[in-house]
């Protein structure tokens, strides 16, 4: 059973009176349990099991202006105290930064909505294997598919925020997860592709055999790939990539890239960066969503916030820290973003994909090829070329580049929106970027 | 004295006892307890940003039967907590039965010294360091817009106990000094990032300045993006110039040849061994026993010591890199490369320093014979799909090559390449074969272990790049 709420506030009060007694003048602590379990299988066996129990505790002591930070799996009592001792220490050697505080109080999140983020099921291993047999067993029903590896993970979370102005909270978070992994193989090549389905509430996982049945499907659509030329055309962004690009967006407006002066898009509130059909929406209170929260991870509370209006930029993703270096009020998103989408555009999936009469349908990239401070992207990718609405065949060894500063302003997205992830995207078209293949 | 049992209930006859009763109708596995401590400082945007240390403490129980693994870890060493894993471990392969092997080579060889580098240097003398960083950096040309600089430190000490009560133990200290600096000029902005590590003290690294000689090169880096023209789109020659570079080889060659990615028949090369996957004269080894690098250890986290992997042997694929539990399955040997993050996670065949020796060219002939191509210096991460073959990574200092001469420098682009022909597309080996400075990192699974690399200067024939000028 993962620790209960009483647990882990006795052990956060000892750290923050303890903080106190040897001088600190404002602390902050966060205690946390998690424990998981994960059943691995492959080829219709069972490969692993593995389950983890882990508490964590990490503190930040402040004297004044000056803080420092220290982390531990270990929760004696003893060694809390040997810890905090060290860290208080290393406060008073580190030098003062005026930004250094805990969060303003009066924006400390004060009452806590259920978001039914716990579903208490327990899914017994027997049942976890059971869910992976069927599974794979769909998976492998094509002769093509050579290899499939998949897994199923129980997580059951609990942690408790508290720091020296009195805020105190937490609550239990659950997760499940299935994920599928298969290689198919001709007398050309071989591929590998995937599925997975990750919810809060176990009922919500997708059915075994329908995860089987797309990964595999979608892996021997892969097979015997062609390269084609280099040229400009436009690329249509599988939701699985397109949601990536959300998240590079998310990076380059945090409040610390912005004050730093390392963002693309520093600057830029109130102007455009995106086409003005678009916008960007996060909004922590979705009920069971993965990427829910009642507070950030300074307890400040967190309301939906639009990014991005008709393409402009209104809001940045700001912390407490960096809020006061750039004066803004940290408006709860110290930890990053919660549940973040693009709203669905107004044209079809099936209307996108015919819009020209050739384009490049990206399914997967590979590399770190974004860059932040310039706006340069640059990636290898796997897909399919599309003529006339239609998959004409796989193709693989390109890589696809462009600007981010462009790409934003070009980008249509079809109707085909749905929550899934903590990061939502429906497809997308970007016209006019460059491949680099033969 | 083990630092493991004076802290619980928990005695070493105790473990012992719980180890042996677990796994003696197993055919591997052991308990691995690990403590670490770690430290990191950084600097940025003109102030010390952070200073964190932090210290975990906990065990991870494996149970090996057949192709099954059981894995159990918890963070809490206690009679209790062990007996909880046994029990997890034995439901888990109730069914199946297997021969405990208790062979594990020995060697006296240590690759570093048991020294924790955290202590050795105080807290006050780092942040002089980095407060110097800053300083020379932003006297140093008023293009200068942002620096950022770090101390990572770590001394990680582990025991494994095998059934029958054997205990290897380790103590591994690992440090890294990272210097990243962001340069603006004419609107345009740039960064350049260089780091020294390994397994030494922070004053071996940084003695006699050398924390200028890093700072000097992240802003060479920068300067030259600044510079940087949209790099070519298409198939061309590429040369890659010795050191860190060998991250194509870690990516394009060394994940394939992991045991477990070969056992499971989902690499690209599983069924080439023997057969020529390289250009002659292109020897490749991943090498666990030389002196306090990064991706050095005196013994993997199975308790096998490390050695001289040869992978590739003038063209011709020799070994793959194994750990104990997919050795047994392939028949063969552990090459003493079973690696995990930490406690929490399992074992799996990793590579540690991966490096192609030198030939005798030189860096000049190759550039010379290049009409249109790029010349490739430096680059960020990596990635590779195992299964296709396919890998990529990105310049982060390359130049254009026409008629031979090398141009101007072009903006970070991917270069995408197939791993299985790369290899056959090397036409010249350099005589320059250069380790990196220490800071690779590799993930595999989700955990991350240090990595070191080294080749010398190379020519490939044909690879794409991926720019934005067709």
């Amino acid at each position: 059973m993962v620790k209960d709420q009483e647990f882990l506030k006795s052990k956060a009060l000892y750290c923050l009176d303890l903080a106190k007694k040897m001088g600190a003048t404002d602390a902050s602590v966060t205690v946390g349990h998690s424990i998981s379990e994960t059943v691995n299988f492959r080829n219709k066996s069972l490969e692993a099991s593995d389950r983890s129990d882990g508490l964590a505790l990490s503190i930040e002591t402040y004297l004044g202006k000056r803080r420092s930070s220290i982390s531990s799996s270990n929760l004696l009592d003893e060694n809390i105290k040997t810890l905090i001792e060290k860290c208080f220490e290393t406060t008073k050697i580190t030098p003062e930064d005026e930004f250094n505080s805990l969060p303003d109080k009066n924006l400390l999140a004060k009452q806590i909505s259920s978001l039914n983020l716990y579903d208490e099921t327990r899914f017994e291993n027997d049942k976890k294997i059971k869910y992976l047999k069927d599974l794979e067993e769909s998976a492998s029903s094509d002769k093509q598919i050579i290899n499939t590896e998949s897994s199923f993970t129980e997580n059951k979370s609990n942690f408790i925020l508290a720091n020296s102005d009195g805020f105190c909270d937490g609550y239990k978070t659950s997760s499940f997860a299935a994920s599928c992994v298969t290689v198919a193989k001709d007398e050309n090549s071989m591929e590998r592709d995937y599925e997975f389905s990750s919810k809060r509430h176990l009922s919500d996982i997708k059915q075994a055999t329908d995860l089987g049945n797309k990964a595999a499907k979608q892996t021997i659509r892969k097979l015997s790939p062609k390269k084609i030329g280099s040229e400009k055309i436009s690329i249509i962004f599988d939701k699985r990539i397109s949601k990536g690009m959300l998240s590079t967006f998310a990076s380059a407006i945090s409040a610390s890239a912005i004050a730093r002066g390392t963002s693309f898009l520093k600057d830029k509130i109130d102007q455009q960066v995106f086409a003005n059909s678009i916008n960007v929406i996060d909004k922590p209170d979705i009920i069971k969503g993965m990427g829910s929260q009642n507070f950030d991870s300074e307890g400040v509370n967190s309301n939906t916030l639009r990014l991005i209006e008709n393409g402009i930029l209104k809001n940045y993703l700001v912390d407490t820290y960096n809020g006061k270096k750039l004066n803004l009020k940290s408006n709860g998103r110290s930890g990053g973003t919660t549940n973040l989408y693009f709203e669905k555009g107004n044209i079809s999936y099936e209307d996108l994909i015919k819009k020209n009469s050739r384009s490049l349908y990206i399914t997967e990239t590979i590399g770190h090829g974004s860059n932040l401070v310039t706006g340069d992207y640059s990636v290898g990718a796997t897909g399919f070329l599309v003529e006339d609405g239609e998959f004409k065949y796989p193709v693989n060894e390109i890589t696809i580049a462009g600007n981010f500063k462009d790409m934003f302003k070009n980008i249509i997205l079809a109707n085909d929106l749905e929550f899934e992830y903590s990061v939502n995207s429906p497809t997308m078209m970007i016209e006019g970027m460059t491949v680099a293949g033969k | 004295m083990s630092i493991f049992f004076n802290k619980s209930d928990l005695t070493r006859q105790d473990a012992d006892k719980i180890v042996s009763d677990t796994l003696h109708n197993c055919d591997d596995g052991e308990l691995y307890l690990e403590e670490s401590k770690s430290e990191s400082i950084l600097l940025d945007d003109n102030k010390i940003k952070s200073s964190n240390y932090s210290s975990d403490l906990g065990f991870g129980f494996r149970a090996i039967s057949n192709e099954v693994v059981a894995y159990s870890y918890s963070n809490e060493i206690s009679k209790d907590s062990l007996k909880n894993s046994s029990e997890n471990l034995k439901s888990t392969l109730k069914s199946i039965k297997g021969t405990y092997n208790h062979e594990i080579p020995k060697s006296n060889k240590k690759f570093y010294e048991d020294i924790n580098p955290i202590e050795q240097k105080s807290l006050d003398s780092k942040l002089e360091v980095l407060n110097k960083v800053n300083d020379f950096l932003r006297k140093k040309d008023g293009s200068v817009k942002q620096v950022t600089a770090s101390f990572a430190g770590e001394q990680k000490s582990i025991e494994i106990i095998r059934s029958g009560g054997e205990a290897l133990t380790d103590v591994r200290p690992l440090i890294r000094f990272n210097v990243s600096v962001m340069l603006e000029k004419n609107g345009r902005k740039e960064t350049g990032v260089y780091g020294i590590g390994g397994r030494q003290s922070y004053d071996d690294y940084l003695k006699n300045d050398n924390w200028k000689n890093v700072c000097e090169e992240a802003f060479r880096i920068a300067s030259v993006n600044l510079e940087s023209k949209p790099a070519p789109a298409g198939e061309m020659k590429v040369v890659l110039g010795p050191g860190w570079p060998a991250i194509l080889i870690h990516e394009a060659i060394g994940h394939g040849l992991e045991g477990d990615f070969n056992r499971k028949k989902t690499s690209a090369f599983h069924d080439l061994m023997g057969e020529k996957v390289a250009s002659e004269g292109v020897t490749i080894v991943d090498d666990g026993t030389i002196d306090n690098r990064r991706g050095s250890l005196t013994i993997d986290d199975e308790g096998t010591p490390t050695e001289r992997t040869v992978l590739i042997e003038n063209g011709i694929l020799k070994n793959f890199m194994q750990d104990r539990h997919n050795a047994r399955l392939m028949n063969t040997r552990s090459t003493g490369s079973g690696r995990r993050e930490n406690y929490r996670h399992i074992v799996l065949p990793r590579m540690r320093n991966t490096m192609m020796l030198s030939g005798n060219q030189t860096q000049d002939e190759m550039i010379k014979s290049v009409d249109k191509g790029i010349f490739a210096v430096s680059f960020g991460g990596g990635q590779v799909d195992i299964t296709s073959g396919k890998f990529v990574f990105n310049c982060t200092e390359a130049y254009e090559i026409n008629n031979g001469k090398i141009g101007s420098p072009i903006k970070g682009a991917t270069l995408i390449g197939d791993g299985p022909s790369i290899l056959k597309e090397v036409s010249m080996v350099g005589n320059d074969m250069m380790l990196d400075p220490g800071i690779g990192t590799c993930g595999k699974a989700g955990q991350g272990v240090p990595v070191g690399v080294a080749q010398p200067s190379i020519l490939i024939d044909k690879m794409t790049v991926g720019g934005t000028k067709l």
